[in-house]
Order: C-alpha cells, then structure tokens, then sequence
C-alpha cells in the first residue's frame, strides 16, 4: 500500500496544491487565513488564563501567553486536519467512483494541505518570537520528531474517520462535536501539571502529549517528558498503521457504498 | 505471452434500494440482521442482483474488443472492475500493464483551477508523472485547441471546452490497454474528426483496447472481436459481422414487444362503433411457403390473410391494409375503394387476401393494420392493428432507410 502511495506521489502533490489553491484563490484574506484561526484561539486562551488569574489572584505571566499560542498551532492543525479530512472522500466522490487510483491521497492531501497551513503559521509565530526575544536551546531540536509524530497520528485518524464517514455520513458530525469540545479536554489553554495528580488523565490524549512536549521543548527550554513522549509517539505510528490497514481494507467497497 | 486483459468467471452483485449510510439508521439495523440471520436472512438476498454474472474473457495484445449490449447489460461495470474501481464478489481478473480509461474525462477536473493546472492534477490522478506531462503539456493543449484560454479558471470554460481539455489530458496517458466508454462524441465535429484520427493512431500503436459503445458503426469499424452483453451475461462472442446482427435482431425482438404493448393500451383515435357491424378475425401473414409466421426475410414474399363476419348487410365496404414500421412511419397502404370488381356488398362470413408481392422494406419491425371501412372511407367499421412483424436482418446490417433497394452501381473514372 505505502508503495503504491509512493507511485502516486505525484498526485497527492497535486491535490494538496489543489487544497491549498482553493482555500486561498478568491479569499480576500489569502494567507492571513493561516493565522486568523490560531489569532482567535489564543485571544480566547489569553481571556480564559486572565480569568483563571483573577479567580485565583495570579498574574498572568509572559511565558503563559507563549505557551499558549505555541500550543494553538499544532491544536488548530490537528482540527483542520480532522475537519477537511472527514469529508475529503466524500467531497470527492466524483473521482471515487469514476477513476482509479489509491484513494488515501484524498485524505493524506487535505492533511497536507493544512500542514502548509500549520508552517505558515508556524513562521509567523517565529518572527514574534523572535521580536519578544524568547530565546533558543538545544531542544528545540525535539521539534521535529514532535511533529512527525503528530502529523502520523493526524493521518491516521484521518484516513479512519474519512472511510468512516464514506459509509455512515454522520461520523462527520460527531466529528464536529467532539472537535468542538475537545479544545476543553486538551492541555491546549492550561497545563497539564495544573491538575497535579490528575494530569496523566490529560497526557492519556496522545495529542495532550504532543502538545506538553512542544511545549516543554520551545517555551520551557527543558527536555520533554521522554516517557510521554515514547507514549506519544506509539500511540502515533499505531494509530497511523491502523488507520492505514483500515483503509486499505475497506477501499474496494468504497465506489458502491459511497 | 500473457494477455493484458484476464477476466476469469467474475460475478458482482449490486443492492437495490436504499441503503444506511448514517449511524442512526445502521444501529437498528444491525440489531435487525443479527434477529434476522436466525431465521434464515432471505429479505437481504433479496435486495441484491447479479450485474455481472459469470463473465469470462481474454483480450489480446493489441485486441481491439467491442462491448455492446443495451442499457442495464453490465458493461459499464466490467469497465469498472477492469479499472479497479470496484472488485468482484467471485472470480479473478487480471489487467498487466499501465491502465487508462476514457471515461468520464473530467471527473477530475476542479472549477476553481485554471485549464493548465487541471491539465496537471488530472493528468496525476489518470497516473502520469509530472515531468511527464511537462513533457506533453504543449500537445496537450494544443490537440485541446484552447492554448488561448489555458490560465482561465475553467469554470468560465464552456462545456465543450471543457471536455474537450478532459478528453486531450486522457487521450495523451499513453496506456498499454485504454478503456473507452462513449466519450468520442466530444466537442465539435472537427475536434470528433481529431478523436477519431487520435483512436486511430493509439489502434495502430499497438494498445489494447476495450471499447464500449451503443455507436454499432463504430464498433464495426474499429473492433476485431465483440462481446454482446445481457443482464450481465455474455450472449454471444466473435467476429463483429457475428455477433451486431444477432444484437440487432435481439434489439428488434424487444422493440416488437414493445410495440405490442403499446398497441394494445393504445386507442386509436378514429372512434369504431360500439356494436361491430363487422369483426375481422384471424389475420395472419403468410411468407414464401403461405405458412403464417411473424418473422420474415428481407425480400420475402408477402401475403395478409384475414376473415370477416358482419351482423346485416354492408353496402361498398373498402377493405384497407397498411403497413406501419415501430417508430411510427406509415410504409406503404392500399385499399380496395377504387376495385369496383371486388363486389358491391358483403354479408355474413368471408374472408379477403392481399398480396404484397416482395417485401421490399429494411429490416425492423413493422406493424400490419387492417381494416375495414364506409363507402367514403370516413368511418371504419372495425380496425385490427395486433399484427406485429420482424423482418430479420441477415448479414451485417448494410442499408437504413425504409424500403430495400437492390440497387445497380457504376462508378466510371474520371
């Protein structure tokens, strides 16, 4: 399967261009879009942290904002991603049922399309940092391997939910749902450690993982938690393959169920 | 050497009706298929029928084979299954070498994109490379013929361009076996003529191809073999002068059915009165050998036979025939008004004969009215209409039209 995806990679360089294109062709904000959903995310963090302050006499610092919108980033990634991907198969059933070829680029190439999304954002989050002078260190280099890890795990839940949705059109609205409230059950706006014990309940979320890892490797300066990490990471490549052996399973049955 | 295409006792079957594709409706389903599959889980079966049934064929290296068949017969699903899009249910088919299919050309076009960008994203989802179709790209557009419009967003393309864009991005994939679905009747008739030099150059190339076409002339010209589908079975395989006739007498064969069915709800709009002063019973067609018969050669010897019986006494009835092909054409008529000789009055039971001397009409189906009318031919006394007849075609099918014309040629220099 991964090698007939390789064949294809032409294509699904293709159809994330075309994602990309049509998200931007016509839009009056163009590539402000990147950063207009992560913009209003941490102003909606920055509010709840400075209620949060006030409720218990804390000032909010700095580093909490940084933390915030260095986490929104990847979060605002992962719902894209879930979000175009869900119907990528389904929005595209011209091509699913007429013309043959692995139809996983549909689901991998909205993904993509929105990782694009992500550096954009990602470079303009940068430049800030850069501007307010948060400095470097040596874990920065953990960045990388952090977002493979979630980029596999995003393709796989993707490729799961996207077939999904083929056979039962309401996946896509418990989807919603779930995406709609899953800002409150990920350390997106708060810490993990905030609820001390309890916090490897929130660390249970492979995407609360990654996230405390970003976090601990851009804001905090410290090496991330390897054991969260190691849990991340094969949660990600699991899901990933399931989501992989899932969809190729089903992908004969998807030009008469669709 | 092995054959590109293998298609090795496929079956696939299709559901009819509705199916459940939200959650909502899937739950209590599966609650209802597992109570079900207790007793015996007949109500499933019997939502679901074979489109393909037990299909076997091989197509050479550089075969051109013709699909024909009429609507609902499975072709499009064998080029479905050919192409990979569905599988089958039983059976195995094996397709060696690049795939390409002229099937819906723009399935994967998006409006928003300009024409040389959709030249490339369908030109990756038919299986090229990109550096490939750089390559290609100038002949592409210019076989198109929209070079002037190719960085338009194509939805401000007509549609005709559109498809035209379509058909060139498919015609240039370069495949070892192509599928073709009736897609040659794109755009103008230059750009049709341009399609047809394009088949014509891949048929010479040496592709395989498998072509499925309701266009018999085309298929007659391009194919070396046909395979008449029906309800998802082969009907017949071999030469196209084999099998297009047996198709075409099959096609005509439902048509008469039709016909019959249509007549028979049918009123005809010139009201009979309700006590039949007359009733004609009995009409036969008589052929060569004066045996009554529905089916005739082209050419044949043709004779209508009927009998009347009349309630009193009619003075100067006209006794008519016509013959009336399917689509409605009226084909020839006579009656008897002008032959004082036949008798001034009929009564009681007699019988009349007409004949027609060489059926000299195309093959297809004809109707045979008779009837039987007034002095002034204003008012029938009765009309018998039920009389279908099939004119078989014998060889390939070399002349259209209504009447059959052995005609002398001579073609001088100049």
């Amino acid at each position: 399967m991964i090698r007939e995806l390789l064949k294809y990679k032409d294509l699904l360089f293709m159809l994330t261009f075309r994602d990309i294109r049509i998200r931007y062709k016509q839009a009056a904000m163009g590539f402000l879009w990147a950063i207009f959903m992560p913009i209003v995310a941490v102003a909606a963090g920055i509010l709840i942290k400075k209620a949060m302050a006030v409720v218990s006499g804390q000032y909010i610092d700095m580093l909490g904002v940084v933390s915030i919108s260095v986490k929104v980033l990847p979060w605002t990634f992962f719902i894209n991603s879930l979000k175009f991907s869900v119907q990528s198969l389904v929005g595209n059933s011209n091509l699913v049922t007429k013309i043959y070829f692995p139809k996983a680029v549909l689901p991998l190439a909205s993904i993509f399309a929105c990782f694009f999304d992500l550096c954009i954002a990602g470079i303009v989050l940068v430049v800030l940092l850069t501007i307010i002078k948060l400095g470097v260190s040596i874990h920065l280099l953990w960045v990388p391997l952090i977002l493979l890890f979630l980029l596999l795990f995003t393709a796989g839940v993707g490729l799961l939910l996207s077939a999904g949705n083929l056979f039962f059109r309401d996946v896509r609205y418990v989807v919603e749902v779930v995406l709609m409230f899953g800002i409150f059950f990920t350390p997106v706006f708060y810490s993990a450690s905030h609820f001390g014990n309890w916090s490897h309940l929130l660390l249970l979320n492979p995407v609360g993982s990654i996230l405390e890892s970003i976090n601990s490797a851009v804001v905090l300066k410290q090496m991330p938690d390897l054991f969260w990490l190691g849990y991340a990471g094969f949660c990600s490549v699991t899901v990933f393959i399931a989501g992989l052996n899932f969809f190729h399973k089903k992908e004969p049955l998807f030009a008469e169920n669709i | 050497m092995q054959n590109p295409i293998e298609f090795t006792n496929v079956w696939k079957k299709f559901r009819k009706g509705e199916k459940f594709n939200s959650l909502r409706d899937a739950i209590p389903n599966l609650f209802r298929k597992r109570t079900a599959k207790n007793v015996k889980d007949i109500t499933l079966e019997d939502m679901e029928f074979w489109a393909v049934k037990d299909v076997n064929f091989n197509v050479k290296k550089g075969e051109v084979v013709g699909v024909i068949g009429p609507n609902g017969a499975g072709k499009s699903t064998i080029l479905k299954l050919l192409s990979g899009i569905i599988v089958p249910n039983k059976g195995s088919m094996k397709v060696t070498g690049r795939l390409s299919a002229l099937i819906e050309v723009t399935a994967g076009f998006h409006p928003e994109l300009t024409g040389r960008e959709n030249v490339y994203l369908n030109g990756t989802i038919l299986g090229m490379k990109r550096k490939e179709i750089s390559e290609k790209f100038d002949e592409i557009v210019e076989f198109s013929g929209i070079s002037e419009f190719i960085d338009t967003p194509v939805k401000r393309y007509s549609s005709g361009m559109y498809s035209r864009l379509g058909f060139s991005v498919a015609a240039h994939v370069n495949p070892d076996v192509l599928l073709v679905d009736e897609v040659l009747a794109v755009g103008d008739i230059a750009f049709q003529a341009k399609c047809a030099e394009k088949m014509r150059e891949l048929l010479r190339s040496g592709v395989t191809i498998v072509l499925v076409s309701h266009n018999i002339a085309l298929i007659e010209n391009l194919c070396s073999r046909v395979i008449l589908l029906g309800r998802g079975e082969v009907l017949k395989e071999g030469a196209p002068e084999k099998v297009i006739p047996y198709y075409e007498n099959l096609v005509f064969q439902q048509q008469e059915n039709e016909l019959k069915q249509k007549l028979k709800s049918s009123d005809y709009k010139v009201k009979v009165t309700d006590d039949l002063a007359v009733d004609i019973s009995n009409v036969i067609l008589l052929g060569e050998n004066n045996e009554g018969k529905d089916s005739f050669c082209a050419g044949e010897n043709f004779t209508v036979k009927a009998e009347y019986k009349t309630q009193k006494k009619i003075e100067n009835p006209v006794f008519a025939l016509e013959i009336i092909r399917a689509d409605g054409v009226l084909c020839c008529s006579s009656n008897t008004k002008e032959k004082s000789d036949l008798g001034d009055s009929i009564e009681g039971k007699g019988g009349f004969k007409v004949n027609l001397g060489k059926l000299d009409l195309c093959p297809g189906i004809y109707a045979a009215k008779v009837s039987i009318w007034d002095r002034d031919m204003i008012h029938p006394y009765v009309i018998r209409k039920d009389n279908i007849f099939r004119i078989e075609v014998s060889g390939v099918k070399n002349a259209d039209g209504v009447f059959l014309k052995d005609m002398d040629w001579q073609v001088t220099g100049a």
